[in-house]
């Protein structure tokens, strides 16, 4: 049930955050004083939550569209299965993002 | 076409029959599975991509979109992106918008907005990739 309409959440975030994708996509080819602009908007707290939130939700929606596309196939339709898929969406989108964020954080400490 | 029951008296079967299909069948069911499976595959790498990017400065972060393999799944993940997103966008509008003026400005905006990124950031690419 949550799951559903996460997947459409996270989906409308998804676009906005692909529209700011562009937009950093056009800063870069635009020239470094456009992309460090960019970069300063992106680093800066505000910018870095909104990353955050951004890469969450597009882990919820890799996992759980993958579990739609196996789900597609017919499997697992009863509602117990389910269930249990739904949890492994939500708790594989959390573990995603802790192991990216540990490794870029990991990154920033060695450069 | 008058849908009031008072006024009307044919049955929704009847003003329907005529006008043809939409011709579009199962199209939007398949390529939004089609382009989903490309945005695995794609996003996947370009995951991997984005480590290397952290703390980038400017010409590390133009080198890696020039590389020429970066810049075609880049650009086949930007067009399977936009082409998800207006399908999903679209499904949204239809669920949700019910007057018929403020959904066709929806559905007009949404096929917009996601042609125009898309064009925008391919643009941004073939640019860095070409080098001017």
């Amino acid at each position: 049930m949550v799951t559903s309409i996460l997947h459409r959440a996270t989906g409308m975030a998804l676009v906005v955050g692909m529209l700011a994708m562009v937009y950093g996509l056009l800063a870069l080819a635009a020239g470094p004083e456009r992309w460090q602009a960019f970069a300063a908007c992106v680093g800066s707290p505000f910018g870095k939550l909104l990353l955050f939130c951004f890469s969450w939700a597009l882990a919820f929606h890799l996992i759980n569209g993958i579990r739609h596309l196996v789900q597609d196939t017919g499997y697992g339709w009863s509602i117990p299965e389910f269930v249990r898929s739904s949890w492994i969406s939500i708790i594989g989108s959390a573990v995603l993002v802790v192991v990216v964020w540990g490794i870029v954080l990991m990154r920033w400490g060695q450069a | 076409m008058n849908n009031d029951p008072v006024k009307n008296f044919r049955t929704p079967l009847k003003r329907a029959i005529g006008l043809g299909s939409a011709m579009e069948g199962t199209g939007h069911f398949l390529w939004q599975r089609v382009t989903a499976i490309a945005l695995v595959l794609c996003g996947v790498y370009l995951i991997g991509l984005l480590f290397g990017l952290t703390g980038a400065d400017y010409p590390v972060a133009r080198a890696m979109v020039a590389d020429p393999v970066n810049a075609v799944i880049l650009v086949a993940f930007l067009i399977a992106a936009f082409w998800h997103a207006k399908l999903g966008l679209q499904v949204i509008i239809e669920d949700y918008v019910h007057t018929p003026l403020l959904g066709g400005i929806a559905h007009l905006a949404n096929i917009f907005v996601c042609a125009l990124a898309a064009i925008a950031g391919v643009l941004a690419i073939v640019r860095i990739a070409l080098g001017s």
